[in-house]
Order: structure tokens, then C-alpha cells, then sequence
């Protein structure tokens, strides 16, 4: 990999350089009872309104390449005939400036899922393929864990990969695009003094974690915790609403309806973003339910996030963001969850 | 303007990084015509549906026990499985009950109708490696759908395989599918038994549970025949194969070569949706076809 350095506040030149494209990055919207910023990723248009500090956004990214609503076809209907058109809804590129590591390890993720071997999704490839990712260092919030997750760092996925060390930034460089563009900025080479400051910056930042989960042998526990008591007390707190899925950067769940307009001229399928923690997530026709009690929806989520995906490709579908734990109105927290089903090891 | 990113067709950019083969067709579907349909009881009906273009028709291939996504332009889409032989290609049968909105809509569609078919999706029962082999086909219910296919491969290759039996359990005997077909099966030297719970006035035939005449037919063979020369296809509800299959077990007939088929409903049947998961196991990629091995370590597949 190429390591470039630049001035702090040479950023509002890289900004102004990429702002021929839409920009999408952290703002602030708002504050919470405490007066502390709320933060979520929209389009940026002035590099003032860049929140390049923040602590978590609520929500990812994702509906910028996993819309929570998407078209996948449109009928039109003449007599008894159809045809079918199909838009992959991608109609131009976006930079992404701003994202933390465990956003750019979330999308590594979907990518294995979205755009592997089996039935590659266009819908999200056609975005994925146009997304210019400049990523950024961050400081642990209260409830972030991505280290015990393995994605505090971003080792790929990324076009470049800012780190504020003292009053400067450490470049990684990943794609030839990347580097032209810095061409046209005041860059220097990373010296052996930047590569000491950079591990520096590393890790000062594992030392500030506050959060932690256990994840050896989780596989295995899972499987033997399975009729644990736990997962109904934490059912029962569950409010089955979706939020912990609608926050976080790695569920794409989804369902499909089709919709007639009113002159029965065309019909569209749609897809939703959905959740297996909504009542009918796992309901078949004729009315049954696979899992109609909050507890074992709950507890599939856990499955397909820390057992089921780590057996298909040895990584977990979580990346320790916090995210769900912050949004869930029932205070549901990853962390806490994963203690209690390890239960007494300790 | 040079930092303008270039816009990437994903559909247009073949031999590009990140182009991969097969993205174009995620959302094909080829156009199929209900070519006929038939009550085959008070609540199921046959439906044969013909793929249109006769190049894609003869193109499209699928092996027993595989499923397709059946779209009602409008309506919905579900996945169904093929309860047709693989040798007639894209002219193919599907057994449907009217129970939701989708089906209940087909309930009412006129011959000639076009639909949009995409797939075959799933694994399929190894019916090349059961050759050689006796086989037990064992359904309940609407079991009996997905396992005409593998039976229609059987049939078709008789000489390839040993003694074929089919016990097939129904409530009622109303509710029997496929009633037109039976005598043609036993000229297949095929021993046919079916059972209901319950009879009615026209009934001579067995009444009781599926496991009863399983029983006499693992009391008839030999545990030697049942740990090295058979294969078992087991359809039907959760409840009753769980039975099935734990009968078989114990008289000797190893779990790799028992095979059980799962229903879960798909929203798109290419490991997308997570809709169909078992723990956390995609249906619709790893089954619906297991073995009762894979199934035993599923978590809440039964």
C-alpha cells in the first residue's frame, strides 16, 4: 500500500476537489436531552457541515446502497400481456467521506453475502460499483466493541483511509483514483517517524474501548445455550419493532410485495428492508409461524449474526458498532446479551 | 471537472473487476403459460405451465426435488416445487393449494394465462446416486408434490433401481392426490400403500397413522437391505418425518441417504432475503433437499 501525508487542514481541499460529485458524510441533526450532538449521514454540500469527529450516527449508511425501500421491476400490462423492466437504480457515483472502520468492514461483509458466488445482486453491485470511500479515524463511544468484533481497522474496502495523527493526516492509499487526486494536493511521503506515529494513534485508540464481548467458542456456545432460559428474558423485553435491524450496518433481511396502480396499467414489486425480529418475519401461507414468540426471533438474530455467518465465512455478521444497543427502546445491547448467554463462566 | 468519478454499468461492464457472471439475470424471469389446470381435490389443483419461447423451454433444465419462483405479475411471487419430470424440461406441473393471497388468486386464473417463472433454485434428491438402490417414498399430505418429481425419475429408469415403495398417508381420502395415476405406477412394479386417518363409505383401504404400514415394511426386510442397499425420500409435515425418520434410523438406514424436503416461504430463493433461514441455514441455497443428517443439526427445522 502507498502512505501519503498531508496538513489538517488541507481536508477542506480534498473535500472541495471530490465536491464535483454528491458527497455523502456525517452531520449533525440535532441534540439529545443531554445537549449532546446527534449524528447521521446525509448529502453534504458544504464542507462546514462535515461532522468529521463524530462519535456514531445512528443510522449506517445503508440507504444509500441498500435502499430501505427499492423498486426491482415494473409491469406493464396491455390486454393480457406483460412486460417486465428491470432498473438497478444506480444512476450515478457517490463519494462517502467519513466512514469508521466497522462501516467499511459492514460493507466488506455484505459484499461476501451481496455480491459473491451465489445469485450476485445487481440492485446492490450497480451502487457498490460506484462508491468512492474516503474512510476516517475514529474515537470508541461508550458502546462501540468493534475491536472484540475484529473491525476496528479497515484493512480493505476502502479508496483512502484518513488517520488524524497531532496536526496531520496519515493517507493509506487503495485505488489509482485515490491517488490522482491527492496529486492535486500539498501531500509529503510517510516517513519512518509517521509509520511509529500512526501504530501510536492505533493504539491509543484500542486503550479507550469501555466495551467488551467475549466472542470465543461463541459459536459453540450458542449452539449449546439454544433452550437457555436467557433468550426469554430477553424476549420478553423485546418490543419486536425492527429498530435494532432499520440501525444497523449489516442486516439486509428483506420482503417482497407487489403493487397494482389504480388504472391496472403497471405493477411494481417492491422490496422492503425487513427484520426477523417483526412478528411475521418467518410466517408461512396457511398462517403458521416458525417462530412466533419474541424470544426465539430474538434469538435467531443472534444465530444469523454470530453463529450462522461465522460458519460461512469465518467472521461475523456484527461489527461491534453499537448501533442497535443505542437505538433499542427496550435497551437491548449486544454486549449484555452475549455475557448472559455465556452466563457464570467467570 | 477531472475529479468526476466515471459512472460503472454494473450490467454493461462485462470483464470488469466488478462485474460477475449472472448479474444481468438476477431479476429474469422467462415467460410461462398456464397451458391447463385441474382440480385434483376440493382445495388443490394442477397447474401446467409451459415455458413460451420453445428455446427456453428446452434450455431449461432442473433435477428433482428443485423449486422455482411462480410471479403473478402484480399479485406476488412464491416459491413451488416441480412436481413434473425432469425429462420434459421447461413443460412443467405444479400440485398448488389455495391458502394465501397469491394461491387463492391462481385459484381463479384462466387457461392461457402467462406467469412469470424464475429458477430452479435449491438441491435436488440425488436420484443418479440412489441407482442401483431400493428406494422407500414416503409423503404426507402435500409430501406427495415434491416427490412425483424424483418418483417420475425413477419411473423412468426403472431398471436402475431394486424395489421401489411408496407409502403415502392422507387425513381423508377426498383429500388423495394424484388418484388418476396410481394404477399406471403399479405397472412400474411399484408397491403403492396408502393410509388415512380417516375413511369414509367408499373406503376399503388402511386407516391409522403412516408409521403403522412403515413398520410391517421395515418388518419385511431385512436390516441388511435397510443399512446398505436403500435410499429414503421422506415428504410431509415436520411432525411426521421426524417420526419417519427416527423409525429408519433405528432400523438401520443411514442418515446420509435419507432425505427429507423443507418448506419455508422464499422471498427471492437466491440467499437474499434470509426469509427461508433454518438457524441459520438458507433453504433456498442449501436445501430445500437435505439429508436427515443436515437436518438433525439444524436448530428448529423440525
Amino acid at each position: 500500500m502507498i502512505f501519503k501525508v498531508f496538513q489538517a487542514s488541507e481536508i477542506a481541499t480534498l473535500f472541495e476537489l471530490l465536491s464535483v460529485n454528491r458527497i455523502v458524510g456525517p452531520i449533525e441533526k440535532g441534540r439529545d436531552v443531554n445537549d449532546s450532538p446527534l449524528y447521521d449521514f446525509d448529502v453534504v454540500y458544504d464542507f462546514k457541515d462535515l461532522a468529521l469527529d463524530y462519535g456514531q450516527t445512528i443510522h449506517s449508511a445503508k440507504n444509500y446502497f441498500l435502499p430501505y425501500r427499492e423498486n426491482l421491476c415494473t409491469f406493464t400490462f396491455e390486454d393480457d400481456a406483460w412486460e417486465k423492466d428491470v432498473d438497478f437504480g444506480a444512476y450515478e457515483a457517490h463519494v462517502f467521506f467519513g466512514l469508521h472502520p466497522c462501516d467499511i468492514n459492514a460493507l466488506n461483509k455484505l459484499d461476501k453475502v451481496l455480491m459473491g458466488n451465489n445469485y450476485p445482486n445487481p440492485f446492490y453491485g450497480a451502487k457498490r460499483s460506484n462508491m468512492f470511500i474516503v474512510g476516517h479515524s475514529c474515537t470508541p463511544t461508550p458502546s462501540c466493541f468493534c475491536h472484540s468484533m475484529g473491525s476496528d481497522s479497515a484493512l480493505s474496502g476502502f479508496d483512502l483511509f484518513l488517520t488524524l495523527m497531532e496536526d496531520e493526516y496519515f493517507a493509506e492509499i487503495q485505488s489509482s483514483r485515490a491517488y490522482h487526486i491527492l496529486e492535486n494536493m500539498e501531500t509529503r511521503e510517510a516517513t519512518h517517524r509517521d509509520h511509529l506515529l500512526f501504530r501510536k494513534a492505533s493504539s491509543r485508540k484500542r486503550s479507550l474501548f469501555k466495551c467488551e464481548v467475549d466472542t470465543s467458542d461463541l459459536t459453540k456456545i450458542l449452539d449449546m445455550e439454544f433452550e437457555s432460559e436467557v433468550w426469554r428474558k430477553w424476549g420478553g423485553k423485546c418490543l419486536s419493532c425492527g429498530t435494532c435491524a432499520n440501525v444497523c450496518p449489516t442486516c439486509y433481511c428483506y420482503g417482497v410485495e407487489e403493487e397494482v396502480n389504480m388504472d391496472f396499467s403497471h405493477a411494481s414489486k417492491v422490496k422492503q428492508l425487513y427484520s426477523c425480529n417483526l412478528l411475521d418475519f418467518a410466517q408461512v401461507s396457511g398462517g403458521h409461524n416458525f417462530r412466533p414468540e419474541s424470544s426465539t426471533r430474538l434469538k435467531y438474530r443472534y444465530y444469523h449474526k454470530h453463529r450462522g455467518f461465522v460458519e460461512a465465512y469465518e467472521e461475523s455478521l456484527c461489527v461491534g458498532c453499537g448501533r442497535c444497543g443505542n437505538a433499542c427502546l427496550a435497551g437491548i445491547t449486544v454486549p449484555e446479551v452475549i455475557a448472559s448467554v455465556r452466563g457464570g463462566e467467570k | 471537472m477531472d475529479n468526476k468519478l466515471q459512472f460503472v454499468d454494473l450490467a454493461a461492464s462485462h470483464g470488469t473487476r466488478v462485474h460477475k457472471p449472472g448479474v444481468e439475470h438476477f431479476e429474469y424471469s422467462y415467460k410461462a403459460e398456464i397451458t391447463n389446470l385441474y382440480s385434483l381435490t376440493a382445495t388443490e389443483k394442477l397447474y401446467q405451465i409451459q415455458i413460451v419461447d420453445p428455446g427456453e423451454r428446452k434450455k431449461f433444465t432442473f433435477l428433482p426435488g428443485q423449486f422455482v419462483m411462480l410471479e403473478l405479475p402484480g399479485i406476488g411471487e412464491a416459491p413451488f416445487s416441480i412436481s413434473s419430470s425432469a425429462i420434459r424440461h421447461g413443460d412443467l406441473e405444479f400440485c398448488i393449494r389455495g391458502v394465501g393471497k397469491m394461491t387463492n388468486f391462481l385459484n381463479r386464473v384462466k387457461r392461457g394465462t402467462t406467469v412469470g417463472i424464475s429458477g430452479p433454485f435449491g438441491t435436488h434428491f440425488p436420484v443418479e446416486n440412489m441407482a442401483g438402490s431400493d428406494i422407500l417414498l414416503i409423503a404426507g399430505g402435500l409430501g406427495i408434490v415434491p416427490l412425483r418429481s424424483p418418483l417420475m425419475s425413477v419411473l423412468e429408469n426403472r431398471s436402475s433401481y431394486g424395489r421401489v415403495d411408496i407409502i403415502y398417508g392422507a387425513r381423508e381420502p377426498l383429500e388423495l392426490l394424484f388418484t388418476y395415476q396410481y394404477e399406471m405406477w403399479k405397472q412400474f412394479d411399484i408397491n403403492l400403500e396408502i393410509i388415512v386417518d380417516k375413511g369414509d363409505d367408499k373406503w376399503s383401504g388402511p386407516v391409522g397413522l403412516i408409521t403403522e404400514i412403515l413398520q410391517a415394511r421395515i418388518d419385511n426386510g431385512t436390516a441388511n437391505d435397510f443399512r446398505k442397499n436403500t435410499y429414503a425420500i421422506v415428504c410431509g409435515p415436520p411432525v411426521m418425518f421426524k417420526f419417519v425418520c427416527e423409525m429408519l434410523t433405528r432400523a438401520g438406514l443411514p442418515m446420509e441417504k435419507m432425505f427429507v424436503s423443507l418448506e419455508r416461504r422464499m422471498h427471492c430463493g437466491r440467499g437474499k432475503c434470509c426469509r427461508c433461514n433454518v438457524g441459520s441455514t438458507y433453504t433456498c441455497l442449501e436445501g430445500p433437499v437435505f439429508d436427515y443428517w443436515t437436518v438433525l443439526n439444524l436448530k428448529e427445522a423440525i
